[in-house]
Parts: C-alpha cells; sequence; structure tokens
C-alpha cells in the first residue's frame, strides 16, 4: 500500500498553521462561497451518501443524524461542536484546534448551512487552554474577514459561533449532558427520546457533531465523497446493518510506547501495525500485554487480537465495546492488569454523573472491591462478583441513561475474561501494591 | 379506547389518559416499583427501579419486544403496548438495583422514622436480596440537621432519587435543595445560608421514600406501625386539602397529605401540616358552665345542656328575641343541627355567619426567585382561613333565606334586640376582639360553644366545650364546592363534647348521633347539599352545584 497522505493532519506542521492566512494560502475558504450557495439537503446528501460515521465514539452516521431534523422547522437550530475531549488517551481534537483551528471553522460553517443553523457552540474541554485562545483567535479573524456574522460572503448565510469553556466533567462530553451543561445546569444527561435533534438545547432542534468528524466534512465537500469511500474499509458484505468505515481517522497511540504520537490513517490499520510502525514499538524493548483499543470505555485487546483491524467494526469482533475514539493505550507485560483496571474503574467512580442508580454506585462498588485486592485481601469469589456487578450495570443496550455506566463496565468485563489469569495470581499472591500515599489519594 | 396487555393480562385505557407504563400496570393491579418516579413531578427515569420489558403488539398478533429494559415511567403506554414486569430479566435487574441501592446505606431500621412505611424495606423485602455482599466500609456522609426548621436530612440514607430537589423546583419554585457532588459521593443539600423554609416545605419530607429527610416534628415521637390512620380534611383554609390523620393512644401526631385530584393534588402547606397542636393545648376549654350572675352553677354537661334548653326556650317566647352565630369551622351536620333546632324552637330566628377570617391573599405556587406566580398554578394557599364557609352558607341560606354577616348580627345586638345569642367558635386563631364581645355584654344569655377561650367567655351564661376538627365527624365544603367528610380520630380531653353530639342533645333528638342518617336528611331536606348523601363521599368527597360557592 502506498503511504498515506495525511489530510486532516496536512497543514499542521507548517508554520503559522493558525493564521486565516496560511489558510487560505493552502486553499482554504477557497469553495466555501460555491458550497454554501448549494441546496443544505444536497449538502447532507453528500456527506451521507459518504459514509461519514461520527468520530466521537458512537459512530452514528453523520449525514444520517442530520436528516432526523425536523422538517421545516421555523428555527432555531443549534450546532454543538463537541470539543469536551475527555477520554482517556484521547488528544487528537486538541492538535486539530491547536494546529488548524479554520480547517474546523470552515466544517462548521458547512455543517451549519446543511442543517439551517444559525449560531454554533463549540463546546470546549476547560483544561484545553491553548486551544481556547487559538479558536478565539481564528474566530476573531474570521469575524474580521466577514466569513462569519452577517450574510458571508454575500451569500446571505448567517453564522455566529460561540466558544464555551466545559465544566471540567468527562460526562460534559456525552451528548445531552453537554447540552445541560451549555443551558448551565449540571451535566445530568437527559432521557431520550426526545433525542436532541427534535429537542436538544434550549429546548429546540439541535445536532452535536464532533471536531474531527467536522474537520472530516470540510474536506469531504472539497474532495467529494469518492475520494472519502477511497479510503478505509467498505461495509462487509455479510452484514447488512454495516455501514463501513469509511475515511481517514487519528489515531492517537500512548501508554508503553517508544514514540507516544497522533497519527492520521486510513480506517482499519491494526494496533500491530500502529505500535511497531508508527510509535516506535513497545518501550524498554518490552512486549505488549494488552492495547486498549479506543480510549478505556471501550475494554482491551489481549496481544493474540493484535491483529484486529480498528475500524467502526473490528473492536466489537473481538468483545471490545468499539473503537470508541481510537485512542489507542499500549500496557507491557510488565504491567498488571490489576492495576490497569483499578485505574480504569477510579476513573469512571470519579466521573459518573450520579444519576442513575447502577452507575453511580457500581462504579464506586468496582473500585472498592479492586482497591481490596490491591490492598492484598483479594478473594478469588471477587473476580465473579465483579463480572456480575458488570454485568448489570451495562447490558447493551444498556439500563441506564447514558452510555458511561456500559463504558465503566466494559473494562472489566474484558480484563477479567481475557486476563483472567493475572488476576488469579495476583491475589493468591496476597501481593499489596498500595502504598500508604495511594491509599490516602484513593479516599477521595 | 387503547389496549395494554399487562403480563398477559389485558386492559382498557382512556384514549385521552396519557398513562406510562407504571400507571396502566396498576389498573390491573401490577406494582412496578419505583422511587424517582412521582405522579406530580417531571420525570428523569434515574433510579432505574421500574425497568420492565415493553413491547408491542402488531394488528396481527404478534409481539415485538425491545431487546433491552426500558423505565416504565418514562415509557408511555399505548395501544398495542406490551408490559411484561414479571419476567427473569426483570426481576434480576431490580435485585441489582435493590443491591446498588443498599450498598451505603447504613441500614439503620431500628432508629429510622421511615421503618415500617418505607419503599426500601418494602420493595428489598419482596424484591431485593436477603444480604449485602459489600465487604469494604460504606461511605459516611454526614447529617444535615440545618436543612430547615421543619426538616433534617440523614444524608446517609439518602437513595439519590432527587423528588426533594424536583419538588422544589417544580411545585414550590423556591429552588432551595440541590444535588452536590458526583458518583456515590453525591448528597443532596441546601445552598448555603437558603435553608428549605417555604411554605411548602413539609412535602419533601413525605416525597421522600426512605427516611433520608424528616420530619422534626415527629422525629422520634412514634413508630409508625403504632400509629392509627384516618382520612379527613384539612381545616386550616377554604382549599380543603384531603389528609390522613395519625394518631396514637388519642394522641394526633402527625398531619399527612392524601391524594386526591379533586381537592388539592397531592401536596399540603406546612401550615396545616402542622396546624393541629390546638387539639392538645392546655388551653382547651374542659368544663361546661352554666353561671348565674357571674358565678359557676353547674358545671355538669347534661345540667348545662338542660339549662341551655330552657333558657333557649324562654327567649323564643319573644318575638325575634333569638339569635345565634353559625361559625365556618362547624360541619354541615352541625350547622343544620343547630339551626334546625332553634328554628324549630321559633321561626323568628336571627341566624348569622360568624366571622370568616381572612389572611393576606392567596398564596400561589410555583414561584420564581422574585416571587412572581408561575403558570400553571400547582397548589394554592388560600387567604380563607375557615374550612367550610360555603357548607354552612348553604345551610344558613335554606333555613334564614339569606347569609346575615357577623358585622350586622354585632350591630343588632348592641341595640339591644336578642336576650339569646347561641355563638359558636371553633377558629383556634380567635374570632372576635374584646370590642365585639362587648355587644354581648349586656344580652341575658349569652351561650358559647368553643373549643377555647375568647373575650367573649367573660359575658357568657353557658360554656359548652367542644371538639376540633380531629374529635368531629361530619362535612366540609372547600372553595370550590367539594364536600368532604372529615373523620374523629381521637377523643377530646375529659369535659368537651364533640359539636355534633351536643347539639343532638341540645335538639333532644333520640339515642346517639349518625352522621350518615343526619346526612341523608340534609341531603333530602336542603336540594343544595342534595349530592352529600352519596357513597363517593366517604372516598373523594364529592362536588355541590356551582351556585352554592358563588358568594
Amino acid at each position: 500500500m502506498a503511504k498515506f497522505e495525511p489530510v486532516l493532519f496536512a497543514r499542521i506542521n507548517k508554520p503559522d498553521s493558525t493564521s486565516l492566512k496560511t489558510y487560505m494560502a493552502d486553499g482554504g475558504y477557497a469553495r466555501i462561497k460555491e458550497i454554501l450557495s448549494m441546496a443544505p439537503v444536497d449538502v447532507i446528501n453528500v456527506v451521507k451518501d459518504a459514509g461519514l460515521r461520527g468520530r466521537g465514539g458512537a459512530g452514528f452516521p453523520c449525514g444520517l443524524k442530520w436528516t432526523f431534523l425536523p422538517k421545516d422547522h421555523p428555527g432555531p437550530i443549534y450546532l454543538c461542536i463537541n470539543a469536551d475531549e475527555s477520554e482517556p488517551g484521547t488528544f487528537n481534537n486538541r492538535i486539530l484546534m491547536e494546529k488548524d483551528p479554520h480547517q474546523l471553522i470552515e466544517g462548521i460553517m458547512i455543517a451549519c448551512h446543511a442543517i439551517k443553523s444559525n449560531n454554533a457552540y463549540l463546546y470546549l474541554r476547560y483544561e484545553y487552554g491553548r486551544s481556547y485562545r487559538t479558536l478565539d483567535a481564528a474566530i476573531k479573524e474570521c469575524y474580521a474577514a466577514g466569513l462569519l456574522g452577517k450574510n458571508i460572503k454575500g451569500t446571505g448565510f448567517n453564522l455566529d459561533i460561540v466558544l464555551h469553556r466545559g465544566a471540567g466533567a468527562y460526562i460534559c462530553g456525552e451528548e445531552t449532558g453537554l447540552i445541560e451543561s451549555l443551558e448551565g445546569k449540571r451535566a445530568w444527561p437527559r432521557i431520550k427520546p426526545p433525542f436532541p435533534a427534535i429537542e436538544g438545547l434550549f429546548r429546540k432542534p439541535t445536532i452535536v457533531n464532533n471536531v474531527e468528524t467536522l474537520c472530516c466534512v470540510t474536506h469531504i465537500l472539497y474532495r467529494g465523497k469518492e475520494w472519502f469511500q477511497s479510503i478505509g474499509v467498505p461495509p462487509d458484505p455479510n452484514n447488512p446493518r454495516d455501514p463501513g468505515s469509511y475515511g481517514p481517522k487519528l489515531y492517537c497511540v500512548s501508554g508503553h510506547v517508544n514514540k507516544p504520537c497522533c497519527v492520521e490513517l486510513p480506517l482499519g490499520v491494526t494496533a500491530r501495525e500502529l505500535i511497531e510502525e508508527h510509535a516506535g514499538g513497545v518501550w524498554k524493548g518490552r512486549k505488549a500485554k494488552a492495547v486498549v483499543p479506543g480510549g478505556i470505555s471501550m475494554g482491551f485487546l489481549s496481544d493474540k487480537e493484535f491483529d484486529t483491524k480498528l475500524d467502526f467494526a473490528g473492536p466489537g469482533k473481538v468483545g471490545c465495546l468499539g473503537l470508541g475514539t481510537a485512542a489507542v493505550v499500549v500496557i507491557d507485560d510488565q504491567t498488571s492488569m490489576v492495576d490497569v483496571l483499578f485505574n480504569c474503574c477510579r476513573f469512571m467512580s470519579h466521573e459518573s454523573c450520579g444519576q442513575c442508580t447502577p452507575c453511580r454506585e457500581g462504579t464506586a462498588w468496582m473500585t472498592k472491591i479492586l482497591t481490596r485486592i490491591r490492598a492484598g485481601q483479594g478473594r478469588l469469589e471477587d473476580l465473579d462478583l465483579l463480572m456480575e456487578v458488570a454485568g448489570s450495570m451495562g447490558i447493551i443496550p444498556g439500563t441506564t441513561i447514558c452510555g458511561l455506566s456500559d463504558g465503566a463496565a466494559w473494562p472489566v468485563k474484558n480484563a477479567i475474561s481475557k486476563f483472567r489469569g493475572d488476576f488469579e495470581e495476583y491475589i493468591n499472591s496476597k501481593r499489596a501494591t498500595v502504598t500508604s500515599a495511594q491509599k490516602l489519594m484513593e479516599a477521595h | 379506547m387503547a389496549t395494554v396487555t399487562v403480563n398477559g393480562k389485558e386492559v382498557e385505557i382512556g384514549a385521552s389518559e396519557r398513562l406510562n407504563c407504571i400507571q396502566a400496570a396498576s389498573k390491573v393491579g401490577v406494582e412496578i416499583p419505583a422511587y424517582c418516579w412521582h405522579p406530580a413531578l417531571s420525570v428523569v427515569a434515574s433510579c432505574r427501579m421500574c425497568l420492565v420489558e415493553v413491547g408491542d403488539k402488531k394488528p396481527d398478533g404478534t409481539v415485538a419486544m425491545q431487546p433491552k429494559l426500558v423505565p416504565g415511567c418514562q415509557t408511555p403506554a399505548k395501544d398495542g403496548t406490551v408490559i411484561i414486569s414479571d419476567s427473569q430479566k426483570v426481576k434480576d435487574a431490580r435485585k441489582a438495583t435493590l443491591e446498588y441501592l443498599l450498598l451505603n446505606h447504613p441500614l439503620d431500621c431500628p432508629t429510622c422514622d421511615q421503618a415500617g412505611e418505607c419503599y426500601l424495606q418494602d420493595y428489598s423485602f419482596n424484591y431485593g436480596r436477603g444480604y449485602s455482599r459489600l465487604n469494604e466500609p460504606k461511605n459516611i456522609k454526614p447529617d444535615k440537621t440545618y436543612i430547615g426548621d421543619q426538616i433534617t436530612l440523614f444524608t446517609d440514607r439518602c437513595i439519590m432519587c432527587t423528588r426533594c430537589v424536583r419538588f422544589t423546583r417544580e411545585v414550590s419554585g423556591s429552588a432551595e435543595l440541590q444535588v452536590v457532588s458526583r458518583g456515590s459521593h453525591e448528597e443532596i443539600d441546601i445552598f448555603p445560608g437558603h435553608p428549605v423554609n417555604n411554605p411548602l416545605a413539609g412535602n419533601v419530607v413525605d416525597l421522600c421514600p426512605v427516611g433520608a429527610l424528616c420530619s422534626k416534628d415527629f422525629l422520634y415521637q412514634q413508630r409508625v406501625w403504632w400509629l392509627k390512620s384516618q382520612s379527613s380534611v384539612c381545616p386550616g383554609c377554604s382549599t380543603g386539602c384531603s389528609i390522613t390523620v395519625d394518631q396514637n393512644e388519642e394522641r394526633v401526631y402527625r398531619l399527612h397529605p392524601r391524594t386526591n385530584e379533586k381537592a388539592q393534588g397531592h401536596f399540603m402547606c406546612d401550615e396545616g401540616r402542622f396546624g393541629w397542636k390546638y387539639t392538645h393545648s392546655d388551653q382547651r376549654l374542659t368544663s361546661p358552665e352554666a353561671r348565674t350572675n357571674g358565678h359557676v352553677t353547674s358545671s355538669d354537661f347534661d345540667s348545662v345542656l338542660g339549662s341551655v334548653r330552657t333558657a333557649l326556650k324562654k327567649a323564643a317566647q319573644g318575638k325575634g328575641k333569638v339569635a345565634a352565630v353559625l361559625s365556618p369551622w362547624m360541619t354541615v351536620e352541625e350547622a343544620y343541627l343547630l339551626a334546625g333546632f332553634l328554628k324549630s324552637l321559633s321561626g323568628e330566628v336571627t341566624l348569622a355567619m360568624g366571622p370568616v377570617r381572612i389572611e393576606g391573599k392567596d398564596d400561589q405556587f410555583p414561584k420564581d426567585v422574585k416571587g412572581n406566580v408561575v403558570e400553571p398554578v400547582k397548589f394554592t394557599i388560600r387567604a380563607e382561613k375557615a374550612p367550610n364557609r360555603a357548607g354552612v352558607e348553604a345551610v344558613l341560606s335554606h333555613f334564614a333565606g339569606d347569609v346575615m354577616p357577623f358585622e350586622e348580627l354585632l350591630r343588632l345586638s348592641s341595640t339591644g334586640k336578642f336576650s339569646a345569642v347561641y355563638l359558636v367558635g371553633g377558629d383556634p386563631e380567635g374570632w372576635i376582639s374584646e370590642i365585639q364581645a362587648e355587644a354581648f355584654s349586656k344580652i341575658e344569655t349569652v351561650i358559647v360553644q368553643d373549643i377555647l377561650s375568647s373575650p367573649v367567655l367573660k359575658h357568657a351564661t353557658h360554656v359548652l366545650p367542644s371538639g376540633t376538627f380531629v374529635e368531629r365527624e361530619g362535612v366540609f365544603v372547600n372553595h370550590k364546592g367539594l364536600a368532604q367528610m372529615i373523620r374523629r380520630s381521637v377523643r377530646g380531653p375529659d369535659g368537651t363534647r364533640p359539636d355534633g353530639r351536643l347539639l343532638w342533645e341540645l335538639a333532644e333528638r333520640s339515642g346517639l348521633i349518625q352522621t350518615d342518617t343526619l346526612r341523608s336528611e340534609i341531603a333530602s331536606a336542603i336540594p343544595a347539599l342534595a349530592v352529600i348523601g352519596n357513597a363517593e363521599l366517604k372516598v373523594n368527597g364529592v362536588l355541590l352545584d356551582e351556585a352554592v360557592v358563588a358568594v
């Protein structure tokens, strides 16, 4: 296969890549007037036909989501851009926003035109200070250049982008949690139906899209759906419900590798390729024991499964929850899965919003059990108990309002079923790996 | 009509009923347990206790079930909806949810006020497992006694159903309560310096399905299984909230609202909730008296009543010499007995309406932060602080043709027109001032039937200690003409008699008072009150003609 030319990341290493001047010099906004003059439904059809699936984690077809908006709604319709990138191991949106903000803004303009929205809210993770400053500057540049505001480029299209810094919680990245947070409330995900496309932000139809998805939209409109479909994995002919995994994807590789990185590759590379070819191999000459395919809530791949294709369908075939955010975290063979799982559970119990009973209590309970195991007081029955708790918390499709509960349960299910030996050895050895400082920390 | 199938049983629901699965299932007697759902509050579907299997029956008879469990509270019951709540899958989910809820619950039932009427106990018993598998220390959360003047929070018992939070946001509008922290460290709390002291605050205690929010007034007073309940009506204002009176050993311990869509809905105000204390006050009148020249000549009920009767009969021989004040705190039956008795003595008797206490304006909820009422109004505390103006007026108009206001009677009294007046009180906040009482100072016979002392007592020749609303039985008619029954919960203190019995004996009717028979008599005698003979009166009340209340 010929070397893949990055598209989303094409400009990130150029000097002054964040300015409007260089973006336009590279051909940005060149056809925006033409695109804004297209009928919105045509824009939706291009995106729909290209088979663009949401990059935020669930992989829902983007164009299809746009068609769920009520027809002939008098408005306002809102677009929310989910830049609350908080899945552990994920940092692709950050690079996009810090290095090439105009690519995102152009995507927002196209998406807003497609869904007939004049207001976009960019919900930015609070911790992303630099992204905030870059985006803020870029948006101001656009206003000054007449690319945002009233009657953009004489097309009669109005658009305002509001940059909103988030509330510092994982759950704010859930689409309805984000909407609640944006409305100034506690980010408790809403019950569905009604879905946001019918009743979302300020009780108006709302579309929530990820940053990377919107960046893809820009390129689909510029290069056409044929280009998009020439990249990635076509649908599985044996599975009529598989829409395929087309397009480039930003894979974030972190953990125990020599060169943690974020690379743009066609969907469908394997974990092994990512580690060996792009991340410089496992560190210290060790071997990888497990790989998180797409953020910790997606579960784990064991070493036998490293050749799984990381497209939207691949991880699911080996018992993971899905591709998620394509944040690949590598765990070497010197690391205990008990510690890894404990970390996952601690994160999830800290971030559980506390609305639904199974998630609120289950995440905390699993953390307590793992804390006890790590204190050398584990029993083999605890593993079955963990599996049972995880089973009642996250039954796909879930028993709770949002997917956090499933995401919290999945790593537990995966870790214990794929690495049970690790756990049994740990428990039988009666090892205690918790230091007193950690104990203090865990109390909070 | 829509047909819903619940566990194989079919039930018809009205097309406009808009029920959820919990309500539809309850129609066939199937209980779907739920904590966070409450019919008067918004749906949050967060406790996950009401998970059921739901499907759709296609016209060809096949049933397509949804693959996952769905919350019954959030799922509307439509034509063809199939609800399964007794499958193993549902039972397992309930068992798991209950185990989660009890993980950090202190299980301090022996010292918890809620024990005995606790949904956590009931559902654990019915659907839960018998033991906990938690081997780790429980989360410890501090109790919050500062949460309101009448309310205390046992934080560790809380199951985070957020009913209380939604109540303060949606019904009272005051929004004092909130959720703080996250995950299993979540707690209910107030905003600093803003305790839950709104006029509807006590309802959060009733709403709490567990023992987390407790009433300071009731705290550690009684075990609930000792209490005997009687349904009744709150006499605090003309809203006439349906309530339940809980008593033990002739002592009232609490009132709480009884759901009645015809009356007030689901709630009651704190004024009414804690407004029964005068019942057990040591200021109650407990000694019947007949006085001559200021000296008590008799303090035996039967002889005092005899003396009252003699005095009234004597006065009735003169033309228009007898007058009576009927209090809006009397029941319809009592008003009928008194008015009927006096009419039988003399056709010229003057009947007047007692003072109807009005305090400020109707207080409506929810209110926004500035105190403006937000539509739709969900609760009203009425300015008219009397329970039965409408009912007594209906009796008065029957006997006297029109309703004479109290002030007019005072004026007539001070002219020396009457030689005997029969005054009925009953308002615990007092109903007559010193100056008003002077109007009766020159009258030969002043009979006072009341529960507490009042300025008019010093002019009284006869004192008849009567009963409060928990000691009597009868009908109250509220502001919109809803006739409801109050019932006797406790026996009054020695030396008092319930008004009904007292008047029955005064009228020399035979046997013991039977309010049922009396009501049928009233129903046939007074057309405006014809409906009070209906059996429905004893359940949620009956609505009178609108003409009765339009005054």
